[in-house]
């Protein structure tokens, strides 16, 4: 509806230039917000450029630290004992996930994730960067990646990664030596130089491994790589290779070391051989054993809890941590001292009724056997293992002397050998009593300590040493595994004697003393003869031990029958062979083995592999090695 | 001779040019050369740089060659029909597409958490809000090109109605970018049409409350979030954040030569999300620099002008205003894209005309030109 005097009539010219108008407005509208985004784009392009420059490069370029690979480990043969090999690891890139912990929900049913699974994660998150790949389960079986790939698009972050782990190819024989590599702990994380370490999870941890870290691990490498925003790899740009750690030759033997271990099989001791004229460690076993492949990719707790609650402690070193009463191993070092000090000579005889007493007392110190040797010199006191000679000899010569001459063969101190957490056991003196035991020394304590019981304890290590520098005609050795490093740093271990055991006396002494080792086992009347029994080619030399386990209270008799298997005595046995020329130096201890006789054929075994390169004929089945499949 | 027949003589054209015109050949095609060549230009440099950001994808890049055939084939049978067709359809094809909306908005397809699509048994898939984008600036110009111009107050009610029924339809699918496309169709005729300076004062006025009402009552969590987005994107860089720092990097990092074809480090290490699709003009910065942009702005400016030139040489009111209107709303395209991601707008989801993947598009922009080529091309002799 339309008023009469507001008629109007549509007018297409005025129209038309109304539009114009508008139109022209528009336009220039337009050309003003074509500047703006001109405007726009010369400020980001021009002015702003070499900001967005650096910021594009920071997006498409990364520094990536490669990991060298580990030093191998050969036995002084040239046999592998320590590989690398490729294992698949999953890790996550958390700039890539939105949720980690939705994340790590999916993936738990996948990989079975255990709770200390998803706190080690996330331990090393915390101290991760933002963009590096944290990872989640290293050493992934078959299964698992087969698991993950089915499931991978739902797993945005989750990558699956290779790199070279830790192999040990045989298994737990050579657990206590070498040790393994684990992953490092966040309290090794905190010491280490983070750009020597960048890139490498796995770290020595005790062992060989341990102790030669700074020379297996090598030179770490770089390189800058592009990826794209999902943080895959797109090109390598710049690459400065990683340098592979030494290489290590060591002394051991794979056949001897076997050898050793499977002599030992189903009982607990050690058996370290040692070649008296370099100090080189042939064999160095410690039974029971664990495995060390399993520590390397994380040990399961169950499996560890396993290794840490056993009775018979295969995570126990016992060659080099186990502390026992040598027991009458120690008489021919302790018989050297005898003549060094001029307290007896070899013509030297006492009568043994079967005990010693201390004047004005009525303690008797019983000798193992009873009613006596009768009359006995040094080197029958050796032969038959007299405890009243040693008693007799003991009490004259006294704590201090004993002491001061006794350390020589290492007794008391660290061998220095090239192993982690060596114990020094105790070799006592008055001095020692009083700052320890705030006591003073009693007379009598002298005759237990005379004959390697008491105070004193020694480490199958400490013996076999010992062992050999009497072999040695006294030159001093220290054992150690290495024989060799090549690569970056090459080195050679020095092979010899590097002082001489301070003998007052004839030096043909170490050589009688030496005859009586080997009538030990030659001789008759040797406690370890029917170990000597038809040997061939060769004359070995020797001496057993036995060591108490539980004290025996006076006139009580010893009866293996009424107490448990636990409280038997301790065997041991020293020896060293050929007697003219001694080649391997040896020391067996088996735990409650009853008497040092019944483990001196262990010892033999060494001998006749090393000199005739016989195997022993009558070996215990070896134990199932579920890592030699 | 009368004044009359002198003055129809002097209109006669005397110099051949009546005849010449029979075997004008563009003119019987029904096609304008400039824009097309325009256009053209445009969507090669789009399958260019699509083959490049899209990263090296043969098949994609042929398929947005297909939608380029299917729209400049649209785009030439639409020519063909004459702008009163258009303008006697226009009511109905504005009701069609109200239609289809509310049947969106009922019987939809919820895809990527928007309700946009609507399926038809035995075609496919569409989207009517595409729709409205031609059928808005249609059912405005019928509207007040049958009313005297300026327009009433009245007039302008009842198209503010027109306008703001299927925009408040499109922005509750959610598509935010989309119903403000099409409102800004509907505005730009109102506009050419002559609405009165006082009202777009009084508009702009009014505008302050009704934003703070949108703000708390109208847009979606992640529309809000888009915008806190935009005025912060530093706040969250790996979230919300990182599409606008991407395209900025990319932008920048290409300097005044740009890093050359292919070679977009940005796009090419997907570190640039929608590379391809909404921010190619950023891997096309990056690549191409400064001067790339620099070519590319002139190319749309020299449509956008031919397009207006169209416009006011139209004959009549509907012409015009729906010329007008549909030139304008490429502008805001361009404008909207190209300033979203640079980072001065919100990102909203504008495709960049002719150079982001994406067959719709390309369609409804064809057919706009169609539409103005037909325009350009109906014109009688004598007004």
């Amino acid at each position: 509806m339309r008023r009469h005097s507001t008629i109007t009539i549509k007018d297409n010219q005025q129209e038309a230039a109304l539009f114009r108008r508008r139109a022209i407005v528009a336009g220039i509208f337009v050309l003003l917000m074509f500047g703006v985004l001109f405007g726009r784009y010369y400020f980001l392009q021009v002015i702003e450029h070499d900001t967005y420059t650096v910021l594009s490069e920071n997006n498409r370029v990364h520094l990536e630290a490669i990991a060298p690979p580990r030093g191998f480990i050969f036995d002084r043969k040239g046999r592998l004992l320590a590989d690398n090999q490729p294992t698949f690891s999953l890790t996550i890139n958390r700039q890539q996930v939105e949720d980690v912990d939705a994340l790590l929900a999916r993936l738990t049913p996948v990989l079975n994730l255990t709770p200390e699974d998803l706190r080690r994660f996330k331990a090393r998150a915390r101290v991760a960067r933002k963009y590096e790949e944290v990872p989640l389960r290293l050493r992934l079986s078959e299964e698992d990646i087969a698991r993950f790939s089915e499931v991978k698009y739902d797993m945005k972050g989750a990558n699956i990664n290779v790199e070279l782990s830790r192999y040990y190819p045989h298994g737990d024989l050579f657990s206590h030596a070498i040790g393994y590599v684990s992953r490092i702990s966040e309290k090794e994380e905190k010491e280490l130089d983070p750009v020597k370490y960048a890139g490498t999870n796995l770290i020595g941890k005790i062992g060989i491994e341990k102790y030669y870290e700074e020379h297996l691990h090598g030179k770490v490498g770089y390189q800058h790589v592009e990826t794209n925003a999902h943080g895959r790899l797109i090109r390598v740009l710049k690459k400065t290779p990683p340098v592979r750690g030494s290489d290590l030759t060591l002394h051991l033997d794979y056949d001897l070391q076997k050898i050793a271990h499977d002599q030992l099989a189903g009982r607990r001791g050690a058996v370290v051989a040692i070649d008296p004229t370099t100090g080189g460690v042939l064999a160095f076993v410690s039974n029971p054993t664990f495995d060390p492949n399993a520590f390397v990719g994380g040990i399961p707790y169950k499996l560890y809890s396993e290794y840490r609650d056993h009775l018979d402690k295969p995570l126990y070193n016992r060659a080099l941590q186990g502390v026992y009463p040598p027991g009458s191993t120690i008489k021919p070092f302790e018989g050297m001292g005898g003549l060094h000090y001029g307290l007896v000579n070899w013509d030297y005889r006492i009568g043994d009724r079967g005990f010693f007493t201390l004047p004005g007392d009525s303690h008797q110190f019983r000798d193992w056997k009873k009613g006596g040797h009768g009359v006995v010199d040094l080197h029958k006191a050796i032969v038959e293992s007299c405890d009243t000679y040693f008693y007799q000899l003991s009490d004259r010569m006294g704590v201090d002397r004993f002491h001061d001459w006794m350390k020589h063969f290492g007794f008391g101190s660290k061998t220095g050998i090239d192993l982690v957490n060596e114990k020094a056991a105790t070799l006592p003196s008055i001095k020692w009593k009083r700052e320890r035991l705030k006591a003073p020394w009693y007379r009598g304590e002298m005759m237990s300590v005379g004959i390697g019981q008491g105070y004193f304890t020694a480490t199958p290590l400490q013996l076999a040493m010992a062992t050999a520098i009497l072999a040695n005609g006294g030159n001093h050795i220290k054992p150690h595994l290495l024989k060799k490093a090549t690569g970056t740093k090459s080195f050679e271990n020095i092979n010899q004697s590097d002082y001489k055991v301070p003998y007052a006396g004839d030096a043909a002494d170490w050589e009688r003393m030496k005859m009586s080792m080997r009538d030990v086992v030659h001789g008759p009347g040797g406690t370890a003869r029917a170990t000597g029994y038809k040997v061939q080619g060769y004359e070995m030399a020797g001496k057993t031990g036995t060591a108490q386990v539980k004290g025996i209270k006076q006139g009580a008799k010893y009866d293996e029958a009424s107490i448990g298997e636990r409280f038997w005595d301790h065997a041991w046995f020293i020896g060293f062979a050929p007697v003219d020329n001694p080649k391997i130096a040896v020391a067996v201890l088996v735990e409650n083995g009853k008497h040092g006789s019944s483990v001196a054929p262990i010892a033999r075994t060494l001998f006749d592999f090393e000199l005739l390169g016989k195997q022993p004929e009558v070996i215990a089945p070896p134990p199932q090695e579920a890592s030699d499949e | 001779m009368s004044t009359t027949q002198d003055r129809f003589l002097r209109h006669m054209p005397r110099d051949g040019s009546q005849f010449k015109r029979k075997f004008d050949l563009w003119g019987m095609l029904h096609i304008d050369p400039p824009l097309l060549v325009a256009l053209l230009v445009a969507a090669g440099i789009g399958l260019f740089e699509l083959y490049s950001a899209s990263g090296k994808h043969l098949d994609m890049t042929l398929k947005q060659m297909m939608s380029f055939s299917i729209g400049l084939t649209v785009m030439f049978v639409l020519a063909q029909i004459p702008p009163r067709t258009y303008q006697t359809i226009s009511p109905w094809f504005y009701a069609g597409g109200v239609l289809l909306l509310v049947a969106v908005a009922v019987v939809g397809d919820v895809r990527m958490g928007a309700q946009r699509w609507l399926s038809i048994p035995g075609f496919g898939s569409v989207q009517p809000s595409e729709f409205m984008k031609l059928a808005m600036p249609m059912m405005l110009a019928w509207f007040l090109a049958a009313r005297v111009l300026p327009p009433s107050f009245s007039s302008v009610g009842i198209a503010l109605a027109l306008i703001g029924v299927p925009a408040l339809l499109v922005a509750e699918q959610p598509d935010l970018g989309t119903a403000i496309l099409v409102a800004a169709s509907g505005l730009f005729v109102l506009f050419l049409a002559g609405l009165p300076w006082w009202m777009i004062g009084g508009f702009a006025a009014a505008m302050a409350p009704l934003i703070w009402v949108a703000w708390n009552y109208l847009l979606h969590d992640y529309q809000r979030q888009r915008v806190l987005t935009l005025i912060d994107p530093e706040a969250d860089p790996l979230g919300n954040g990182w599409n606008i720092i991407q395209s900025k990097t990319a932008i920048g990092s290409g300097g005044i030569t740009g890093k050359g074809w292919m070679n977009g480090s940005q796009s090419h290490l997907e570190f640039l999300p929608e590379g391809h699709t909404d921010f190619i003009i950023a891997a096309y910065s990056e690549e191409f620099g400064l001067i790339g942009v620099v070519i590319l702005f002139s190319l749309y400016l020299f449509i956008i002008g031919r397009c207006l030139y169209i416009a006011s040489t139209a004959q009549d009111s509907y012409s015009r205003l729906l010329a007008g209107a549909i030139t304008l709303s490429f502008f805001v395209y361009v404008f909207v894209n190209a300033g979203m991601v640079s980072g001065i707008l919100p990102v909203v989801g504008v495709p960049l005309p002719f150079i982001s993947y994406g067959g719709t598009a390309i369609i409804t922009l064809c057919s706009g030109f169609g539409i103005l080529m037909s325009i350009q091309t109906h014109k009688k002799l004598i007004s």
